[in-house]
């Protein structure tokens, strides 16, 4: 059934991503890669993989933006102009378009906990849900054609064989930066919950009116490079030099 | 967004097909004419033509009778479920002007009025995408809808000229619906051109406070299944000339070439001729405009890519 649950979900699982934080490092991307392939669905292919245009699926990427204020040019040369590294992937929407434009009930959100899946049995691989995205979150398995999306790893997530420590996405387990975390939104005391509320977590276009569950913690404010300049103790200054060097700096100032 | 061709193929023929159908409905040509019962047949196959070329693009074809479940609450569900409930009304009129001769108002009118339904869910499947901003309109289903009238009463006019009938209803109406359907498909795209982006790569990536955001490095360097179905970029001066050539061929052509046809008080074989080129003309125009339709509608992703 590819209605939306009728009422809010009692948990809202979902990941929130430090803009702050992230390296760019794209360890996410191929540890996502890596488990999915072998996990939740049909393998995640890729299209001429060893040629020179390979491409294939994936369930998160990321993205690297350049953000130049007003007066701002070029990064590192001028004004306050940043690099951000952008990672994305399914933001698990409270109002996900890509579940109700499907045709056949195979996309679907969860009403227990949110996530937004793909029964890949009953896909018949239109793409009329990656075109109701406006996050770009799902991508044709071009092999299996079937619709492919993040799962939250619901394979890890909820598997207790696991050690506690491992029952999250794999992008967040492997995230050499802390910059992903996983959690329930809905419940205002979880860590992700405060960590928004500190932080100032926001949505992604949220013009498009998809809610979406995945929240992004902006950059914090940066100090300018020019002002951590003044601060640095100049080879000139002997003032605060004392005992042998002190002695050292006069003699040498008298010869 | 990518012009896919079978998707092309398919709105312009099914368009056509049930435009036809639905002008058939309306009884205004000679059921007893061979043809009319030619135009039946042909309403048919192009509704059902349309409809299995719009089956192509599927990854899982064998499970496409899945997509007549999910009718509550999705168009292109509820496309599917019209498509086949319209078939019954418009097989059975088939059947009585092919085998028995006649005009029937219940199964004409019902097929009608299925037709236009079936249309309109048809346009609604990109209207109701709000991720595509210039499809995301009500003027596209108007759109849709003018342009099947269009195509139907062109094509029907070329079979009441076949059939030696004397009509100047038609081809009028024809004309009426070119008219009706350029200029609203103008406003549809004048809409379009002046529109403010709803998304921004600064909304997008939420980095608007800070400044101005631009994309330094895609996710990796060839294309993927996103950049490929939703990037596809046309040239200003390219999509420019292809309008030009959408109206001249869809419109303007077809719309004198009816109306010369009425002034003369033609009929018969030379009329039906010349109806065929305007058919033609009106058909190669519609595919261009569909073409546009695809090639210069944007999508909200392109803001991470920078597109």
């Amino acid at each position: 059934m590819t209605s939306l649950p009728s009422l809010p979900t009692p948990k809202k699982l979902g990941l929130v991503i430090d803009l702050d934080v992230c390296v760019g490092c794209h360890a996410c991307v191929v540890n996502c890669k890596e488990w999915n392939t072998g996990g939740y669905g049909s393998a995640l292919s890729d299209q001429d993989p060893y040629g020179a245009d390979v491409s294939g699926a994936w369930l998160n990427r990321v993205h690297t933006f350049e953000v130049v204020p007003d007066g701002g040019e070029v990064v590192g040369e001028a004004g306050e102009a940043r690099i951000v590294h952008f990672p994305k992937s399914c933001l698990h929407c409270e109002d996900a378009p890509c579940v109700t434009v499907c045709p056949t009930g195979a996309s679907y959100k969860r009403a227990e906990d949110g996530i937004v899946l793909v029964d890949e049995e009953k896909c018949i691989g239109c793409g009329l849900c990656a075109w109701s995205c406006p996050y770009g979150a799902r991508e044709m398995d071009l092999a299996a054609g079937v619709m492919k999306k993040c799962t939250l790893c619901i394979d890890r997530i909820y598997n207790e064989t696991f050690e506690e420590a491992d029952r999250q996405p794999a992008c967040v387990r492997t995230c050499p930066a802390n910059a992903r975390h996983f959690g329930d939104l809905a419940d205002p005391h979880s860590a992700v919950s405060i960590m928004v509320a500190e932080r100032g977590g926001m949505d992604l276009m949220p013009e498009q009116g998809t809610r979406p569950v995945n929240k992004y913690l902006p950059p914090r404010k940066r100090k300018p490079l020019a002002d951590s300049a003044q601060s640095l103790p100049s080879a000139e200054n002997t003032d605060e030099a004392k005992g042998f060097f002190a002695w050292l700096d006069g003699m040498l100032d008298r010869i | 967004m990518h012009p896919a061709f079978s998707i092309i193929i398919f709105t312009t023929l099914s368009g056509l097909g049930y435009g036809l159908a639905a002008v058939l409905g309306l009884g205004l040509l000679d059921p007893a004419a061979l043809a009319t019962k030619l135009a039946h047949v042909l309403a048919l196959l192009l509704v059902a033509s349309g409809l299995l070329s719009s089956t192509l693009h599927l990854g899982n074809k064998q499970r496409a009778w899945r997509a007549l479940s999910q009718w509550r609450s999705s168009w292109l569900s509820r496309e599917g479920v019209m498509a086949i409930v319209a078939f019954v009304p418009l097989a059975w009129s088939a059947w009585l002007a092919v085998v028995e001769s006649r005009y029937s108002p219940l199964p004409g009118l019902i097929g009608t009025a299925l037709c236009l339904v079936t249309v309109y869910c048809t346009a609604m499947i990109y209207a109701s995408l709000k991720a595509v901003q210039a499809w995301h309109t009500r003027l596209t289903p108007l759109c849709y809808l003018l342009f099947a009238g269009a195509g139907g009463f062109t094509l029907a006019s070329f079979f009441a000229f076949a059939a030696q009938d004397r009509t100047v209803i038609i081809p009028l109406l024809a004309i009426f619906f070119i008219l009706a359907a350029w200029s609203a498909k103008s406003r549809w795209r004048a809409r379009m051109q002046a529109m403010v982006p709803l998304s921004t790569p600064e909304s997008a990536t939420g980095l608007g406070h800070i400044g101005r955001v631009r994309l330094l490095e895609r996710p990796h360097v060839t294309e993927n299944y996103l950049t490929h179905e939703m990037g596809f970029r046309i040239a200003r001066k390219h999509a420019e000339k292809l309008w030009r050539l959408a109206v001249l061929a869809g419109g303007i052509v077809p719309a004198i070439l009816l109306a010369l046809l009425v002034l003369a008080g033609a009929s018969g074989t030379f009329a039906a001729l010349v109806a065929v080129v305007a058919v033609l003309f009106h058909y190669a125009g519609m595919f261009i405009e569909r073409w546009l339709f695809f090639a210069e509608a944007r999508h909200a992703v392109m803001n991470y890519y920078g597109g």
